[in-house]
């Protein structure tokens, strides 16, 4: 992906509070839908970065008011990215029960991160788990 | 037809069809009240059986999916069924990739919902 092609970018970081996190959701849906993004691949990125953002604010950094989350989007026509750490002690992915499993299915954990996987094009934690890079690329007509 | 904050219930004998007044479920003090109003109408209300209409609700979170999750023990627990309906595409395609479809019983209308209580026309 080439930068020149962003058509929106923010990078900054905000408080460990959910109130900031939907704000900056907003922030960021706002550009999605100017950029053109509609319908179901609208849904999947709002999916995925309010899986992501409320995770780190709740999970990652406990709502600390002495922590903050460094939130990273980029919005072209034919792309979002979107990268989210947190000042946890980060996650094991790969270690959380997969929730489509038989014996899983009712247990209440690990669907947030399983549906991230399932509607981006793309995701990668960091190496201790308290970042995540996720991109969706709009499928061509 | 009772009014609470986040649902409004109508109740038809034993079972409650249940609306959502927020067109987001994500909020999480919202959730948790969200939680706690239905859990209230088995608790409670003695309330056995809950239709879930989900018409107007255009977005949720993981965190919605597990109140419902706990809903659905907490009715089963008391001989009850709960059932789900009115659901959009996009929030269908949420219960289909969690296998959620698999856990409950997801009806196209309302009155599908209805019908397979044995209620309605």
């Amino acid at each position: 992906m080439v930068e020149a092609t962003w058509r929106w970018n923010l990078h900054q970081e905000i408080p460990s509070s959910k109130d900031a996190a939907h704000e900056a959701i907003e922030h960021l849906l706002h550009a999605v839908s100017d950029a053109g993004w509609e319908g179901r691949e609208f849904f999947h990125i709002q999916m995925a970065i309010e899986e992501a953002l409320v995770n780190a604010v709740t999970h990652g950094n406990h709502e600390s008011p002495d922590k903050v989350v460094e939130i990273e989007f980029k919005v072209s026509a034919d792309a979002v990215y979107m990268r989210v750490k947190d000042q946890g002690e980060g996650f094991c992915p790969e270690k959380l029960p997969d929730p489509r499993d038989d014996e899983h299915l009712e247990c209440t954990n690990g669907r947030g991160v399983m549906l991230i996987r399932e509607m981006m094009s793309q995701v990668q934690y960091n190496e201790i788990g308290n970042e995540v890079t996720m991109v969706k690329r709009r499928k061509k007509d | 037809m009772t009014d609470k904050r986040r649902v409004v219930v109508a109740k038809v004998g034993e079972l409650a069809i249940v609306r959502f007044a927020d067109k987001k479920i994500v909020d999480s003090a919202n959730i948790e009240e969200l939680g706690e109003e239905m859990f209230s109408l088995v608790d409670k209300d003695h309330i056995k059986h809950v239709l879930l209409n989900f018409d107007g609700v255009i977005f949720l979170s993981s965190a919605a999916l597990n109140k419902f999750i706990n809903l659905d023990k907490k009715i089963k627990a008391v001989g009850g069924i709960l059932r789900l309906c009115e659901l959009k595409d996009d929030i269908l395609e949420v219960f289909i990739i969690t296998r959620l479809d698999r856990v409950f019983d997801i009806r196209k209308t309302e009155a599908d919902g209805l019908k397979a209580f044995g209620a309605g026309s």
